[in-house]
């Protein structure tokens, strides 16, 4: 973090604007798209967890959250742009509200966890029993467990005739992840974003220092999700339906996951893991001959074992081991997160 | 008269059956040292949580420059102004020693400011070779340090500190003392202390506890010549 802004801010531009023209020639811009898109899911836990210190097993509410607003408001609105600042907006009012409860009410980290799991349960299991007719929204039918389809998807804003889809879709989403990134980034540099950093390490400490712990936790676990929820929002454009699937315990605990492989304490390990599992995820998908769910635990338990801070991490410390070993030294900065 | 700025009224705090801290009656005058001795379990501690809002005590009042503070938050006890050390280090393990001094310093300081402050504390506690390095990875009397640095760089009126010179080596303890000297310039400061040579360098006026209450108040020459005293605190047989 000691790196100035300017470089940092030029080396995320550089490597994304690489990404952006190369990786479709790769993969699909199809597929691509859904793996932006969990990047920014992967990172909107990796800024609460990985600098914060809260881990919600429940970011797939606010993935959801931000896809059902979406959707229900595109479905009454007609028009994709006021929907997506909802999507956001609703997401983020959600979690504040739900972050302020537990935060003031001075839950332990283990009761964080198991309540935004059981929001996440609540929310599958309600809205899996809106099926009937009489949950309409507006003009929005809920619509149970077939979810809700056919709403008005990403057009340019004002002109609801001119569709974004397809690889169009994908440049959208990719701005919208290096927007978020450089967001992220500024806000980790911020004072905002040290402060955090300094309560993830030790709250008595911040709080004896004057810090209000329990108002600055709210509020990034507000920002957090909003960046969920605007993950999610996106996601309903690409999938053009959503469905209570998106609040599953199963997506939950993928995301945990992705930050574990990826690299906690970093902003593109968490986006790495994501991306990088939901591909490996898709490859699997294509064969029948192993389950990919026994693939996808083999891949946490040997990261565990191996490389237990992370792909991202990892790869960093053995950069600059090989590299800065000729140029100058800096005393070793072995960073060990600690987490409750 | 000088200001009065920390004062408990019948402070008390209950844990079941056992009273910890019992009818506590205590005044410090602005930019006075005071030093809480007492036993094991004579209830400095617990006197120590109560008025930083670490503890809610269970009867009594507590008042901060004349403000009812009783039942406060940490961090508004500490927004005021307070600088607070516990028992336990307390310092953020995983960050450098200018982070942690700087955090503290940012609370009451915009960033440029905080910035300078923190430069000059590292100065003044002869940290600058270490100033990048992680905290968890230095030695015991250097965290100690750097836990006082950053109570003093966020300029506090009032001081508490819990067994400061715990596990310090003694030119640690030495160099600690001159910057408690240098702090009581501007503040008030109470140190709850079990190491009597330390006491002896550095009190003035002492308060002893015994069995959660205060058992005498005076100058440390006379406190530790007191018969009472010696047979509570010193194991004394009288």
């Amino acid at each position: 973090m000691r790196r100035p802004a300017a470089r940092d801010v030029a080396g995320i531009l550089v490597a994304s604007a690489l990404l952006i023209a190369v990786m479709p020639m790769l993969i699909g811009t199809y597929t691509l798209t859904v793996l932006v898109i969990y990047g920014m899911l992967g990172l909107s836990l990796g800024l609460i967890w990985g600098f914060g210190g809260i881990l919600c097993f429940g970011q797939a509410a606010f993935f959801g959250l931000g896809a059902y607003v979406y959707a229900i408001s595109a479905v009454n609105i007609g028009e994709s742009t006021l929907p997506m600042i909802l999507a956001v907006l609703v997401t983020a009012g959600f979690a504040a509200l739900l972050g302020a409860m537990m935060f003031y009410g001075r839950l332990g980290d283990v009761y964080l966890g198991v309540i935004t799991l059981v929001v996440t349960l609540i929310l599958f299991k309600f809205i899996n029993t809106t099926a009937g007719p009489q949950y309409v929204i507006g003009k929005a039918r809920l619509g149970g467990f077939n979810g809700i389809p056919g709403f008005q998807t990403l057009n340019v804003p004002g002109d609801p005739e001119a569709y974004i889809w397809g690889d169009q879709l994908f440049y959208v989403c990719a701005v919208a992840l290096v927007i978020v990134v450089l967001l992220v980034t500024w806000l980790l540099r911020s004072s905002f974003g040290r402060i955090a950093v300094g309560i993830r390490e030790n709250e008595t400490r911040m709080a004896l220092m004057g810090y209000d712990v329990a108002a600055r936790k709210t509020v990034l676990f507000a920002v957090g999700a909003a960046i969920a929820g605007l993950a999610g929002a996106l996601f309903a454009n690409w999938a053009e339906i959503v469905t209570p699937n998106l609040f599953s315990l199963g997506q939950s605990a993928e995301i945990i996951i992705w930050c574990i492989v990826g690299g906690l304490g970093t902003r593109l390990g968490p986006i790495v893991g994501a991306a990088g599992l939901a591909y490996l995820k898709f490859m699997l998908g294509q064969q029948s001959m192993i389950d990919n769910t026994l693939i996808m635990g083999l891949v946490l338990v040997l990261f565990v074992l191996f490389l237990p801070r992370g792909l991202v991490p990892a790869v960093a410390s053995l950069w600059r081991a090989s590299v800065g070993r000729g140029t100058r030294r800096r005393p070793s900065r072995h960073r060990r997160l600690r987490h409750g | 008269m000088a200001e009065t700025v920390l004062e408990t009224a019948g402070l008390t705090m209950r844990f079941g059956g056992v009273t910890a801290s019992d009818n506590v009656d205590f005044k410090l005058r602005t930019r006075e040292l005071r030093c809480l001795i007492g036993p094991n379990g004579a209830g400095k501690s617990t006197f120590f949580k109560c008025v930083t809002g670490l503890l809610t005590p269970s009867d009594g009042h507590v008042f901060m420059r004349g403000q009812e503070v009783t039942g406060w938050h940490p961090h508004q006890v500490a927004a005021l102004g307070v600088g607070i050390k516990t028992q336990t280090p307390n310092v953020l393990d995983a960050l450098s020693v200018h982070e942690n001094i700087w955090l503290a310093a940012r609370r009451f300081f915009d960033p440029a400011e905080a910035g300078a402050r923190t430069d000059e504390m590292i100065d003044r506690l002869a940290l600058g070779p270490i100033a990048r390095a992680e905290l968890g990875q230095l030695a015991h009397g250097e965290r100690q340090r750097v836990e006082l640095g950053l109570v003093a760089v966020a300029d506090p009126w009032l001081v508490l500190l819990d067994e400061p010179a715990a596990g310090m080596s003694a030119e640690d303890v030495e160099r600690m003392t001159a910057i408690i000297h240098d702090m009581t310039r501007n503040a008030a400061v109470v140190i709850v202390e079990h190491d009597m040579q330390f006491i002896r360098s550095i009190a003035e006026t002492v308060t002893v506890f015994h069995q959660g209450a205060v058992l005498m108040e005076d100058h440390v020459d006379r406190v530790m010549s007191d018969e009472t005293v010696r047979r509570v605190y010193l194991g004394k047989k009288a």
